[in-house]
């Protein structure tokens, strides 16, 4: 309990603190952020409504002090662009970028796992000469080239599916639950989810390869052998269950870095999702949806990061011990 | 006392290039035991070579708006023998963008990987060394340093400096260094402890000597390691910023020309040899750096070996 109370200061703080460097960044920004509303038309009077309306008006300490309230009761401010308080456009999209990542993450994690400990059994083979540096191609092509080239061929090439967004124009459904489920929805979600998912299974490949060659050679697995068991039974009831916990470890921060880092597959393939509203927001100069699109993709990260301590703390009893 | 002890001592000078040069010895005997290191080595060998000669290898200017003899915009050439890959949508020639875009890449990678292992070195030597309040003070740093999402952040740098390629230098050292800091600092919390360092305190050394001369060479195989990822990741952080189009527009990279064959729909005519090799560039470069990386874990952690 007093771990977890230590853990959950330290995500405070460390949302404090990113917060914090946020906010000295878009105030100290070159240009007045209230470019996007001042245009010939704007009498002076005007400009100092929409001065004093942003708070802009105050010091840089009242200026901190309200968005920091303001962010503690959700209050992200207004879009630029959108004219519209910037929780709401975030909110929209955010379901989006939550489903692609958590359909790539499942489909990476589960082939990751099973080739990672086939990896392993078949040690010093042909299949780990070819396999280990394949993966490692998968980890070193950039995400967004991959889904061009899948795009090319998949969606231009052979039109099976469709090339962008996540649905077709025009289309309507009763509730999201139905959206989500539909054909439509789903075949818009397979390439960016594809795509993703190659270059995510790179990791808890190579994590379950290596905690299964480690935990091979553990004791018990000796034991294991000499009790004559079969190795199917040792790889898959022995070594497996003990080399799985960092790779669900690894899938909770997976979340965290996946949601941020999906910046680039949400473009090349237009999904309506929080990456794609943030290079928007920023290439728009709509400050304060950039903000509020970062901070929420902080928010997942060490939130995750958290989860994934907690659980990993929870879970391993060595660990436990260790640290108390 | 003092007198002998500025006898028996080289220069400042020398006794840092003699630290540096023993560390790169230890670091230099990897590759020879090692294939897929000394494969990565070969690798980086060649592109190195091509950056350095880019200039004669080229065929074409590649920012160079090409006609054919009719006057017409040389556009959407496919591969031939006057254009190797064929031109882009603007009549530009492919070849000589990619064998430009080496250069770029390669600058943009090292001096990332040099920036990023310096200060990751140096905070983990200093945190690992004194412990204490500044070890706190560093690793709350790095606890912040690593809770800020990593592209997300370099393209609201991107957008808020000039464009240039050097934003993506700055977001890389400014987030990416806790990742060697650790485990630099980790290290060196052992080694302070061993014998020869209490040998060094007990014949009068300061503090930044033991680090600086008896600590550092030992350390600098890990900073070698962390080095050789960082390049790759420099150089997909700096191709993905110019896709989304924060990247400078006066200079030749693999990210420009991905950007510029998605934006002028590549794609949907099908021009593979448009945007197919530079993809293949990037990873060839990244994965040189895992082999290298490779090479040295296999060193540096025996255990992997058996």
């Amino acid at each position: 309990m007093a771990y977890f109370l230590k853990r959950f200061a330290h995500m405070i703080f460390v949302l404090w603190a990113v917060a914090t460097i946020l906010f000295v960044m878009f105030r100290t920004m070159p240009g007045t952020p209230l470019a996007a509303f001042i245009d010939n038309t704007t009498t002076a009077e005007q400009q100092d409504a929409l001065i004093r309306q942003f708070g802009l008006d105050k010091s840089f300490g009242e200026q901190y002090w309200l968005f920091l309230s303001n962010l503690m009761q959700g209050d992200l401010g207004q879009s630029f662009f959108f004219k519209k308080p910037v929780v709401e456009v975030v909110m929209e999209v955010f379901p989006n970028s939550v489903i692609l990542t958590l359909t790539s993450l499942t489909v990476a994690y589960l082939f990751g796992i099973v080739a990672g400990a086939y990896l392993s059994w078949r040690r010093g083979s042909w299949v780990e000469g070819l396999g280990i540096p394949a993966v490692l191609m998968t980890r070193a092509a950039p995400e967004f080239w991959l889904g061009m080239v899948l795009l090319a061929f998949f969606s231009f090439h052979l039109g099976w599916l469709p090339s962008g967004g996540a649905n077709s124009s025009g289309s309507d459904w009763s509730s999201g639950w139905e959206r989500v489920t539909s054909l439509d929805y789903l075949s818009h979600l397979a390439l960016p989810a594809i795509t993703l998912a190659i270059y995510l299974q790179g990791l808890p490949l190579l994590l379950m390869r290596s905690n299964m060659l480690n935990v091979l050679q553990e004791e018990f697995i000796t034991m294991a052998r000499m009790k004559g068991l079969s190795t199917w039974t040792i790889v898959m009831r022995h070594a497996a269950r003990n080399a799985l916990l960092p790779v669900a470890t690894a899938f909770a921060l997976g979340i965290g870095g996946a949601v941020g880092g999906n910046v680039v597959v949400e473009t090349v393939f237009s999904w309506p999702g929080i990456g794609r509203l943030l290079v928007n927001a920023v290439a728009s100069s709509d400050y304060p949806l950039a903000q509020g699109a970062f901070l929420m993709i902080t928010a997942v990260l060490v939130v995750m990061n958290f989860i994934a301590d907690v659980s990993y703390h929870l879970l391993d009893p060595r660990v436990r011990v260790a640290t108390r | 006392m003092q007198h002998a002890d500025e006898i028996a001592l080289p220069g400042r000078g020398a006794r840092i290039l003699l630290s540096i040069s023993r560390g790169l010895v230890s670091a230099s005997a990897i590759p020879r035991r090692d294939p897929f290191a000394f494969a990565g080595l070969l690798l980086y060998l060649i592109f190195v070579l091509v950056a350095i000669f880019a200039d004669s290898l080229v065929t074409h200017d590649p920012r160079e708006i090409l006609f054919d003899a009719n006057y017409d915009l040389a556009r959407n050439l496919p591969p031939g023998e006057a254009h190797l890959l064929g031109t882009t949508y603007s009549g530009r020639d492919i070849f000589s963008q990619l064998i430009m875009g080496t250069r770029g890449a390669l600058i943009v990678g090292v001096t990332a990987a040099v920036c990023v292992v310096t200060i990751g070195t140096i905070i983990g030597l200093i945190s690992g060394f004194f412990g204490g309040l500044i070890d706190t003070l560093l690793m709350r740093l790095a606890d912040i340093a690593l809770g800020v999402p990593f592209l997300p952040f370099v393209i609201v740098l991107a957008a808020f400096l000039n464009p240039s390629q050097w934003n993506v230098v700055l977001g890389i050292a400014l987030l990416l260094w806790p990742q060697s800091a650790r485990v630099i600092r980790a290290q060196v919390m052992s080694l302070r402890e061993r014998s020869f360092i209490e040998a060094a305190r007990v014949t009068g050394a300061g503090h930044w000597r033991i680090i600086f001369v008896h600590i550092a060479p030992n350390i600098l195989s890990l900073s070698f390691l962390y080095a050789s990822i960082a390049v790759g990741w420099a150089i997909l952080t700096e191709a993905s910023i110019s896709f989304l189009g924060f990247g400078p527009s006066d200079s030749v990279t693999w990210g420009y020309m991905l950007q510029d064959a998605y934006a002028s729909q590549a794609l949907g005519r099908g021009q593979y040899y448009w945007f197919v090799p530079p993809g293949f560039c990037i990873i060839a470069v990244v994965v040189a750096g895992f082999f290298i990386s490779r090479g040295y874990e296999e060193i540096l952690f025996p255990k992997l070996k058996d």
